[in-house]
């Protein structure tokens, strides 16, 4: 059965389970992993390759057609240093997407809403497609669409936790008032947690960590790409409301209506 | 603002005493806590957590793997000079230890790199002696712009610098600077670093916080292991740690753990750290922080190192020479200390392999400094 396709600045994806490319145990494992997933969209730290060697071990086992690169610029600490970051993965990677992180804190790697929005306003001047990681702010999530954004990418917990939605109040708000795509980010840690952000409408959920450090990656990818089809498709087919579990009063509030 | 008042609030007896009082009871609600504070890393260094060291190797291997993921960062120590101008009992480049001095000059350090770059690596650890004359800051800066264009990501261990200094040479591509505290035992201190600029206890201790304001990218710590009472000694790194995370909140850490070995005729360690012991150490740093980074060199044996990666560390080096123009320039000079893991960085990188880990040669980028 197939559900609604996602759009980002003009282009398809069937897949809405996005990847990342670290913390995999080799190179042809994680190739082997993100061809399960299903995964189209994969996101690499401009940090972790050599872009001067074309034979680079990361790039070299991403190169299939569904894969579609997403530069992240972890590791920069302000807007300044991202811009120059995205405008060197633009020109060594070939695309002008871009996941913007700028996460100055090295401990728990949470995004700067700040130099995130400088950055963000200035990226989208020098035509990027920009993908900002954010902490689940509703209001800086409006603040970033108005500047242009292709997409947002809350936070559900801190990012390589698997913690889950912890941000879920959060998320609901963002989702219900974003006109642009909403991505679930970081803190996804099973199955379930990505099924859970896709039920409750979430566009699309990046995950790494859980796929990576999982006892058999490829499985776990696996699992992961049929927990988000099958959230997705929930979500279309429109989940039933919960039964109220309320006793029943012995003096039923409303009882003098019937008098 | 200092970490000396931290540091002056907690009297080295009484942290003795208190780590060697812990119990039992103490380690096993160290080992429930969700999070852990530096009373409960009190526990989990002491003797009383001895009978929980496979517990805390589990939990310390789940921990660093989740953070980490099944990956190992290599770098390689490029030692630039052994002139010294110091007296360190300990250390193989001592002032008053006869040897043969050298400084490399840019064309050697560029020859000593080339054997680097062939063997693959992309992370080199800058180090010196102390020479303020011939090796200062201006040779410093030389040495970084030489090499910048090789490396993706360059660290240095030397004499401590001033603030400004470390602004100078932070643009010309310095990414990390380690600098070992040896003992945080004043008194110890003074006896074994009795000469030179580095009998300066406190000029030491300040320099975490000289870099954090220079706006270091990452700085590494720690003791080294022999020198007094381990325990003590690693609950002033972790102190010190917890200090620098919440002062210089942008910069990383790495925390090494260099257990004193023999140099050319030099002291024995007057405190024996066994094998469980560092084991226990290293799980307790983890257990004390997730995040931080754990570097073990090759002062340890094969043996040992193969079996204790897992258990928390996320880098190591291999291949490494410790006598300046060691790779290429002059491999028979005498070394600093004795290396006990002599095996190829490609052997070391197939030993990962072999375990479940990826070799990750580049983690930075010279651009993005």
């Amino acid at each position: 059965m197939k559900t609604q396709p996602l759009v980002i600045a003009g282009r398809t994806f069937t897949s809405r389970l996005f990847t990342g490319t670290g913390k995999f145990s080799s190179s042809a494992l994680m190739e082997e992993a993100l061809l399960a997933s299903g995964s189209e969209l994969v996101t690499v730290a401009l940090k972790r390759v050599d872009v001067a060697d074309a034979d680079d071990d990361i790039l070299r086992h991403l190169g299939h057609p569904q894969f579609h690169l997403l530069p992240n610029t972890s590791g920069v600490r302000t807007a300044k240093e991202a811009v120059f970051a995205a405008q060197l993965a633009r020109e060594a990677l070939e695309t002008n997407w871009l996941k913007l992180e700028i996460h100055p804190d090295p401990k728990y790697l949470l995004p700067d809403p700040i130099e995130t929005l400088k950055a963000a306003e200035e990226l989208v001047k020098l035509d990027f497609v920009v993908l900002p990681y954010i902490h689940a702010d509703p209001v800086l999530c409006k603040r970033l669409e108005e500047v242009g954004v292709a997409a947002v990418m809350p936070l559900g917990s801190p990012i390589g936790s698997n913690k889950g939605l912890l941000t879920k109040e959060f998320l609901e708000i963002i989702i219900g008032q974003s006109k642009v795509p909403v991505v679930v980010d970081a803190g996804i840690g099973a199955p379930s947690h990505a099924a859970a952000a896709l039920e409750m409408g979430a566009d699309a959920v990046l995950v790494n960590t859980a796929i990576a450090v999982a006892g058999q990656p490829v499985a776990m990818a696996r699992a992961f790409k049929m927990a988000v089809e099958a959230g997705r498709l929930a979500y279309e087919a429109r989940l039933a409301a919960p039964v109220a579990h309320e006793a029943v009063a012995s003096s039923p509030l409303t009882a003098f209506l019937d008098m | 603002m200092s970490f000396r008042p931290v540091f002056e609030a907690h009297p080295w007896d009484d942290v003795k005493a208190s780590i060697y009082a812990k119990t039992a009871a103490d380690v096993a609600r160290a080992l429930a806590a969700p999070r852990r504070t530096l009373e409960d890393f009190k526990a989990l260094i002491s003797p009383a957590a001895a009978p929980y060291l496979e517990q805390m190797a589990q939990a310390s291997h789940r921990l660093t793997r989740n953070r980490f993921g099944n990956t190992m960062q290599l770098y390689v120590p490029l030692y630039l000079s052994n002139e010294c101008q110091n007296i360190c009992t300990y250390c193989g480049f001592s002032l008053d230890n006869k040897l043969k001095r050298r400084t490399l000059s840019s064309v050697e350090m560029l020859a000593e790199a080339a054997v680097l770059k062939q063997w693959g690596y992309d992370h080199v650890l800058l180090v010196t002696g102390e020479a303020n004359q011939t090796v200062g800051v201006d040779y410093l800066e030389k040495a970084l712009k030489t090499l910048r264009p090789h490396f993706a990501h360059l660290s240095m261990e030397v004499q401590p610098l001033d603030q400004e200094d470390y602004e100078r040479l932070i643009p010309e591509g310095l990414n990390t600077v380690l600098v070992y505290q040896e003992t945080y035992h004043q008194d110890d201190y003074k006896k074994h670093h009795p000469k030179g600029k580095k009998s300066n206890f406190h000029y030491r201790l300040d320099t975490p916080d000289r870099l954090g304001r220079a706006g270091i990218h990452k700085m590494g710590l720690g003791v080294l292991i022999g020198l007094e009472d381990w325990r003590t000694d690693c609950f002033y790194t972790a102190l010190h740690l917890d200090y620098l995370e919440k002062t210089y909140w942008q910069t990383k850490y790495s925390l090494s753990f260099p257990r004193l070995r023999p140099a050319e005729g030099l002291l024995q360690p007057k405190v024996e750290m066994s094998d469980r012991e560092l084991v226990q150490l290293i799980c307790a740093y983890r257990l004390l922080n997730e995040e931080v980074e754990l570097s073990l060199s090759t002062r340890e044996n094969p043996a040992f190192r193969d079996q204790v990666i897992k258990l928390g560390i996320t880098s190591i080096s291999a291949g490494s020479k410790t006598n300046p123009g060691g790779y290429a320039v002059a491999p028979e000079s005498l070394e600093q200390f004795e290396i006990s893991d002599e095996r190829s960085p490609a052997e070391i990188a197939a030993m990962l392999r072999r375990q479940g880990y990826e070799p990750v040669w580049k983690d930075w980028d010279a651009a993005l400094a």
